[in-house]
């Protein structure tokens, strides 16, 4: 029962997009069925889903399949779920916001493309994190990976569009091989295809080639530094609900085939997990920072991806090190910190996201720089926007909080042991408060340039509302964001199980003693709400009878504009200084100097560190490489020629006996 | 419970503004002035609750919600802390991390209704408080990993528990001392004063913190003021307890240890305000930095000798 109508949804999910392909180009009847066929595929998964989980391993497909060592098994368990929730909202919101974002009428050519591969990859993920099968995984990894280069490439007649797309595919197709590779070397261990059951192979041999290969896979696909050079331009480049399923679901499957591989193990070495927190770190601090030298606000919450990826990444290496090192506590804290936060980063960034094509779609400027002034213009989109922001930097009382608090929890419970390898799990605390730190000095400057101030350009003067359709879909987002900061403990119980699911060592655990506190956090979280309210109502009547004719108090200079406002590159000059070493930011302009000034201007521009720091330049000097040989081999003499063919010969009567 | 809650409210929205009071009065006895009385803060926060708003046309609801959030931060953030031998009215595992992030999210509110303004003198600030206080951030957290683990526990509670006048016997002594001038640090950075930052100026170039508030005024500035003392409190609270754990087991006697550590502590702020100059900006995240590398070798300490 609850298969069936799980598999209903995905196959409606599948279809959304193909009833829009029969219609004329002009007619709007196509995106209203991908709508509908989006949301009620969305339900019944949900349904199926939710139906599943209590009775555990009842929800189980096994069809045979004709690939030799295929077989279409499905299993929902409740660390399929987790990650289940967020695409079961996210996808079916996207398909909403895209009828007031990218309707058929303004997008004739490309519309019908974007809702195609929207639904594809869609169902691609759905499969992806139920299956139980290598080959079926692989399938449905393919299917998004490609289905995900069709939605970075919906506006194909923009280069930048396309360059992101190539980046993309190649990044994507390297993962992908190590993939193969990964799943080759598992069959040869257990013997078939299907997954292993949790915990049931040996750490020696080949475990940590499989575990390594599984880094370097999944980590491309989550936008791991520094394998996450695919990842800015591509979700800047699509459209703004593809980026929101892109940055919030898509990249999430990567953490997903990590944690799904590191439970198949018994036992974990040591350097696993610290390798894992290295990266984590890494990922969260240099993607915070490169987040803020940015002006384009997509390519700035893109790297906030590779930021929040860090962060899933720092939990995920507390609870390996706690395996490790035999700590229930530091796995139970870690795995479930991760695992909520991950659902977290797919509701608030899909928020943001939407938030920041609200922002373009107004404006038609991607530049944080060019706009100003929109919370006066567009009141629910900044109210839905701050309350995004406030959930990224992970402060209460929304949901970004609770997960932080829960990798912080199990960063300091390994204190608790003796001095061991363990105590390293406590560098993830202050680098997660460096990465909250910065975190907010972002926000701060994005939400204070896009949504406050004074409009800099004439476009942002104009700024219109955002549509119902692209209202509601936020709303909810934020609705979501709101609950699990609110109401912490209504998760606990999912995460449970989930953790057990990976972990199965720690269900003799009590398990409800560290998430004990998660009811405090909300009731605090309630206070803060209330006292916020009850203050700012109080402060706001008092406040509402006075004169607004005055201007900002300009010390004493009256004929201030617009233009002098605090920019992007001003704001962030002082952080991005301090991080000089890693972010390689380029300069623009000369100082001001002499009595007599020209005229004058700066701006500045921070390169991907890994992809046009290092992978290009290098790539550029490997086809100079090929270059320089090819010219030296054909060199155009025909006396040379007939030196290769006489060369070849001999070694062809040397080799064949 | 509920008379710990209302005494620990007293305490803090009685008693904050005084400190500032004695800060001024100690800062002009060093210059050779007689200065302000000493409940001049109160004072002027009566005057300020009945003027009436000079709100910019610029400006939205932003702009009140950071006093909003200034002002509440502070209170709640103060129900989580032990204030002297009197525990914390509410206290949890992990309360510590809320505690931190508590701040952070008056941070965030202040430095928006700061850019709300549209003023580049206020944008100026708003950048410059965020980048300090990420870089004071890492700080904090190490220092509260050395108590929690010369505690052994993960609330605030513990942390700054009775065991803390024992440990300054111990070997623990070298690291508690070395956090004590970490958050000392900490403590001017987070409340705007020399040599970090000047409260008492409102046009240099050098300053940070004060020129967020430079639009707001009446009851709004009243409360940014409140709020400001009130988080001073709260942590000065936090050094007090390091510095003087001791208490004398009634709550009245708690009370007025608590009360007296406090006015030396604003006694020291004035001394250090009186007798250093201002930074220069470029220092600023350099000494930070060094704070970090000292709370580090704390860790590492405590991590050696317990």
């Amino acid at each position: 029962m609850a298969i069936g109508l799980f598999m209903t949804g995905v196959l409606l999910i599948l279809a959304s997009g193909f009833p829009g392909l029969l219609m004329p180009r002009e007619s709007e009847r196509g995106e209203q069925i991908f709508v509908v066929l989006m949301v009620l595929g969305s339900l019944c998964g949900v349904l199926g889903t939710l139906l599943s989980l209590p009775q555990d391993g009842n929800a189980v497909l096994n069809l045979s399949w004709s690939l030799p060592g295929a077989a279409f098994s499905l299993v929902i368990d409740p660390l399929s779920a987790v990650f289940l929730f967020p695409l079961f909202l996210v996808a079916p919101l996207g398909a909403i916001y895209g009828l007031g974002y990218w309707p058929q009428r303004d997008h004739p050519n490309n519309g019908r493309q974007l809702r195609l591969f929207y639904g594809v990859i869609g169902a691609a993920m759905v499969l992806l994190l139920c299956a139980r099968n290598g080959l079926l995984f692989l399938f449905a990894w393919e299917a998004m990976a490609l289905s995900g280069f069709f939605l970075i490439t919906t506006e194909d007649n923009r280069s930048e569009a396309r360059r992101a797309g190539l980046i993309y595919l190649a990044a994507t197709h390297t993962g992908t091989l190590a993939l193969f590779a990964l799943f080759a070397l598992i069959e040869g261990i257990s013997g078939s295809f299907t997954f292993p059951p949790a915990a049931s192979l040996a750490a020696g041999g080949a475990a940590s080639a499989v575990f390594f290969l599984g880094l370097f896979g999944f980590g491309m696909k989550a936008g791991l530094m520094p394998l996450h050079i695919w990842l800015p331009g591509a979700h800047a480049a699509a459209p703004s609900h593809a980026s929101a399923l892109l940055s919030g679901v898509m990249i999430k499957t990567g953490i997903y085939g990590l944690v799904r591989l590191t439970s198949f193990y018994a036992a974990i070495p040591p350097s696993w997990g610290i390798i894992v927190l290295a990266l984590g770190a890494i990922s969260g601090i240099l993607g915070v920072a490169l987040a803020i030298a940015q002006h384009d606000i997509k390519r700035l919450l893109a790297y906030h991806s590779v930021e929040n990826i860090g962060i899933i990444t720092l939990g995920l290496g507390i609870a390996l090190i706690g395996r490790s090192d035999q700590q229930p506590m530091l796995v139970l804290l870690g795995i479930s910190g991760a695992l909520l936060h991950t659902v977290n980063h797919g509701l608030f960034k899909s928020l943001l996201f939407y938030g920041a094509g609200a922002v373009i779609h107004a404006t038609g400027s991607r530049q944080i720089d060019g706009i100003g002034g929109l919370l006066r213009r567009m009141k629910w989109t900044g109210i839905c926007f701050l309350g995004g922001a406030v959930a990224i930097c992970g402060l209460p009382p929304f949901n970004g909080f609770v997960s932080e608090w829960l990798i912080y929890q199990g960063a300091l419970r390994s204190l608790q042991g003796s001095v061991s390898a363990s105590q390293l799990a406590l560098l993830a605390a202050p680098a997660l408060a460096l990465i909250g730190g910065l975190a907010l000095a972002c926000f701060v400057k994005v939400f204070g340039l896009v949504f406050l101030g004074e409009p800099r350009q004439e476009a942002a003067a104009r700024a219109h509302p955002a549509p119902a359709a692209m209202r509601l879909p936020m709303l909810v987002l934020l609705l979501a964001c709101a609950w699990i900061g609110l109401f912490p403990w209504s998760v606990a119980p999912l995460l449970q199980r989930a953790a057990t699911v990976w972990s199965p060592s720690l269900a003799p655990l009590t398990l409800a003693a560290p998430l004990a506190s998660l009811p405090m956090i909300g009731l605090l979280a309630w206070s803060l709400l209330l006292l916020i309210a009850v203050v700012w109502f109080w402060i706001a009547r008092r406040s509402c009878k006075a004169p607004r004719d005055a201007a900002t108090w300009g010390c004493g200079y009256v004929a201030s504009t617009p233009r002098m406002q605090y920019t992007a590159s001003s704001f962030g000059d002082f952080i991005v200084g301090l991080f000089r070493v890693g972010l390689r930011t380029e300069r623009h302009g000369e100082p001001v100097a002499g009595p007599f000034p020209k005229p004058s201007s700066f701006s500045s521009h921070t390169p991907d560190a890994v992809l046009d720091g290092a992978l290009l330049p290098a790539a550029g000097g490997i086809a100079w490489l090929c270059d320089r040989l090819r010219r030296f081999i054909q060199n155009g003499h025909t006396s040379f020629y007939l030196l290769y063919v006489a060369l070849t010969l001999i070694v062809l009567f040397a080799l064949i006996p | 419970m509920i008379a710990g809650f209302l005494l620990h409210l007293c305490l803090l929205l009685l008693f904050a503004p005084l400190l500032q009071g004695v800060i001024t009065k100690t800062k002009a006895l060093f210059a050779g002035r007689i200065g302000a009385p000493l409940l001049q803060p109160y004072y002027d926060l009566r005057r300020l609750w009945g003027k009436g708003f000079v709100l910019s046309r610029t400006t939205t609801w932003v702009f009140l919600a950071g006093p909003a959030v200034a002002l509440s931060v502070p209170v709640l953030a103060s129900l989580l802390l032990p204030f002297g031998g009197l525990p914390a009215p509410i206290s949890f595992e992990g309360d510590l991390i809320l505690f931190v992030y508590l701040f952070g999210l008056g941070r965030f509110f202040t430095a928006l209704a700061a850019l709300d303004t549209g003023s580049s003198f206020e944008g100026m600030g708003a950048a410059r408080e965020v980048t300090f206080s990420c870089l004071a951030e890492p700080t904090i957290l190490f220092s509260l990993i050395v108590l929690a683990r010369i505690s052994g526990g993960l609330s605030l509670n513990s942390l700054f528990g009775s065991h803390l006048a024992e440990a300054w016997g111990t070997g623990a002594a070298a690291p508690l001392g070395l956090i004590l001038v970490c958050l000392f640090v900490v403590l001017l950075v987070e409340n705007s004063r020399i040599p970090f930052d000047d409260p008492n100026t409102h046009l240099e170039l050098t300053m940070i913190h004060e020129v967020m508030v430079l639009d707001h005024s009446g009851p709004a500035l009243g409360m940014i003021l409140y709020g400001a003392s009130l988080k001073l409190m709260v942590l000065g609270a936090l050094l007090v307890r390091l510095a003087f754990p001791w208490q004398t087991g009634h709550v009245l006697g708690d009370a007025l240890l608590f009360l007296c550590g406090l006015l030396v502590l604003a006694v020291l702020i004035g001394v250090v305000e009186s007798t250093m100059a201002r930074l220069r900006l470029v220092r600023i995240p350099q000494i930070l930095i060094g704070t970090v590398l000292i709370s580090i070798f704390a860790l590492v300490l405590v991590l050696r000798t317990t």
